[in-house]
């Protein structure tokens, strides 16, 4: 697991504050705007840097301390940029009902990551999942964008092949 | 002619997006339509595929995209070939009652005719006819209860809110649906959305709210993306906005989408997230009907309670009410997942039991070894052995079993699972998803495990149970809300049902 403290800073952007400041502006008038405004950062810039937190706080007159809360307490949230290609294993009860567990092994075995990991060679990033709502089609695997159902070993093999 | 394939993201899982391109591409140049539909429930034959026919929709499944020539071939555009023959003459489908999904699975999720031509709207226009205080009264007749788990009357919490005085007023539909084995919020968003729009403005006209909210989880993108498309077809259809149905009356709706805690499922930790803060659980008394979203009078309801009033508005409360067992009324949507050969959406009226649910509708285990636990209601519900099968679905009964009925999910276990194992991972669930305000919850859940361990390592095994009881007992009592609190259940449940598994 990476940690902030072990983390490696993440090199600072051009242009960067300015387009998070441009984001959390234009979704500020919002109720409750912190959140879609986290998420818009992350989809657009990839995930949500420490120097990003400022940004957002001074835009919606909020402390450091209490974004910062914020973007900590839900697991969405990266802190780092991914790899190239997101894979994330469902491990609740419906899933591993039908082998979740042995295939988040597998997945860890093949990708080379732990859970919340990124492969050294940046190609993918391994996360687990608390139910994608396919529990009657298990074990459920998101590829990316996609979802897959009744996944193997095998078949997470040719998804992975695929992603390369 | 038309066929019909599913885009609900469980078919997609398997496959329904190639066999559909497969079909236009085998069908370019003849009058074909391929209407992609919300998916019926019956989720072992998806992709299903149904074409049109003077008797009615024909049923092709599970077909993979490299079947699709074959069928064709053999006739499928004309109904043809080896088919499951009618699909609403289904024995699955024959035996359920559907009211809440009437249409899902039917007809075009986005299409605002569809709706109108399948009885959507009706509800609403009868609601608008009514006082508000009226529509509030025929919930409380119908019997309607929360379906998100809490099973609290729903009538009566409009009448709350309602009787709130207040210049802004809220609904908020709790679509957090992050319980594993329960996935009917989901299919009825991304199969029949207007549905939700309109059980939503229902509830706004009763109660006098301007706003709403739906806070939907974000491991349903699919969904999230059907309801934004549906929301914003719903403005020109005079279904949104300053004047709906030219009422004079006004309402808007907007989507929020989680950020990954199962924690934002509670109703008042999705309440402060919403708001933008860190989902941390409430203590209530304030309750949400006085003082919820931005401290507002708000109506805080789940998916399916929002959904099926449209259809008790249109049938009457008294037809609703008609359906069900004891204080159980109307109908609920079952879900059947896990180890089950024939998983899917199960809508009947209380009072089925949950035998007959995992043997005659589930057919057993998809392995095909013996059925040997159930959980019912999620990763807080109770593990149930086989013996217990004759439990009615009902909200008391499963109370009175030490169990819960919950949002309706039914996850199956074969003769291999390790029921230390699973008890093991309640507490796990519960330390990585606790929101961490209140002691049982935050420090219980990882006593849990820690006992847990000890327990099937075989240091002190009586002494730990004891104090693995004793916890469950505290944080039972002791916990700020039913994440804490109910974590014991499967716990306790699987510790009496299948104690032989906490062995060394």
């Amino acid at each position: 697991m990476t940690s902030e403290v072990v983390a490696a800073a993440p090199v600072p952007v051009p242009g960067r504050a300015q387009r998070v400041r441009e984001i959390a502006g234009e979704l500020r008038g919002l109720r409750g705007a912190l959140i879609p405004i986290l998420h818009a950062v992350q989809e657009e810039l990839g995930y949500v840097a420490q120097d990003d937190v400022a940004v957002i706080a001074d835009v919606l007159n909020l402390s450091v301390a209490e974004v910062h809360g914020v973007v900590t307490f839900y697991k969405d949230f990266r802190r780092a940029a991914p790899g190239r290609t997101t894979v994330a294993v469902c491990q609740a009860e419906a899933c591993r009902a039908v082998g979740a567990v042995e295939l988040a092994d597998y997945a860890r075995l093949r990708t080379g990551c732990g859970f919340g990991e990124t492969s050294a060679d940046g190609r993918f990033t391994l996360d687990e999942v608390f139910c994608f709502g396919n529990c009657a089609l298990g074990p459920a695997v998101q590829v990316g964008e996609k979802l897959h159902g009744r996944v193997s070993p095998a078949r997470l093999d040719a998804l992975l092949g695929e992603a390369r | 002619m038309k066929i019909f394939v599913s885009r609900d993201s469980a078919a997609r899982s398997v496959g329904a997006d190639e066999v559909a391109e497969r079909i236009a591409a085998q069908t370019q140049g003849l009058d074909v339509e391929i209407v992609r539909t919300g998916s019926r429930g019956m989720l072992w034959l998806e992709p299903l595929v149904e074409v049109e026919t003077a008797a009615g929709r024909v049923g092709y499944g599970a077909a993979a995209p490299e079947d699709v020539d074959g069928l064709i071939a053999a006739g499928m555009l004309a109904g043809e070939g080896e088919s499951l023959g009618l699909v609403e003459e289904l024995p699955w489908m024959r035996r359920q009652e559907r009211l809440t999904f009437k249409r899902v699975g039917v007809i075009d999720p986005l299409s605002a005719e569809d709706y109108e031509a399948h009885g959507g709207t009706s509800g609403l226009r009868k609601a608008l006819a009514m006082t508000p205080a009226d529509v509030v009264e025929a919930v409380v007749e119908s019997g309607l209860r929360g379906r998100g788990g809490a099973g609290f009357p729903t009538g009566i919490k409009w009448r709350t809110v309602l009787g709130a005085e207040s210049d802004l007023k809220f609904v908020c539909c709790n679509a957090d649906e992050g319980d594993s084995g329960t996935f009917a919020d989901r299919m009825l968003i991304e199969g029949d959305p207007f549905t939700l729009i309109e059980g939503m403005t229902i509830a706004a006209y009763a109660v006098g709210a301007t706003e709403g909210y739906v806070y939907l989880r974000s491991e349903y993108p699919d969904a999230v993306a059907t309801l934004k498309a549906a929301i914003e077809r719903a403005h020109p259809a005079g279904w949104l906005g300053p004047d709906i149905h030219g009422s004079g009356f006004g309402f808007d709706l907007h989507v929020r989408v989680g950020a990954g805690a199962y924690i934002c499922g509670e109703e008042t930790s999705m309440l402060e997230s919403l708001e933008g803060k860190r989902g941390m659980v409430r203590a209530k008394p304030p309750i949400p009907a006085l003082e919820g979203l931005f401290g507002r009078p708000t109506v805080v309801n789940n998916v399916l309670s929002l959904a099926t009033v449209p259809a008790i508005l249109t049938h009457g409360a008294k037809t609703y009410a008609d359906y069900g067992s004891g204080r159980s009324r109307g109908t609920s949507v079952f879900q059947l997942g896990g180890n089950v050969a024939h998983g899917g959406i199960v809508e009947t009226a209380f009072g089925i039991t949950l035998g007959e649910l995992v043997n005659d509708f589930g057919g057993g285990t998809a392995s095909g070894r013996p059925t040997r636990a159930v959980q019912v209601g999620g990763p807080l519900g109770a593990y149930l052995p086989v013996e217990q099968f004759d439990l009615p679905m009902d909200y008391e009964a499963f109370a009175q079993a030490g169990a819960m009925v919950g949002h309706g999910g039914i996850v199956v276990f074969d003769d291999t699972v390790d029921m230390a194992a699973m008890a093991r991972f309640a507490f796990e669930f519960c330390a990585a998803e606790s929101c961490g305000k209140c002691t049982p919850c935050r420090v219980g859940a990882v006593r849990g495990v820690e006992t847990i361990d000890r327990i099937v390592a075989g240091t002190e095994r009586d002494k730990n149970l004891v104090v693995l009881e004793d916890l469950c007992e505290l944080m039972t009592d002791g916990s700020l809300c039913a994440m804490g609190g109910l974590t014991p259940m499967p716990v306790r449940s699987a510790v009496r049902h299948f104690g032989e598994d906490f062995t060394a």
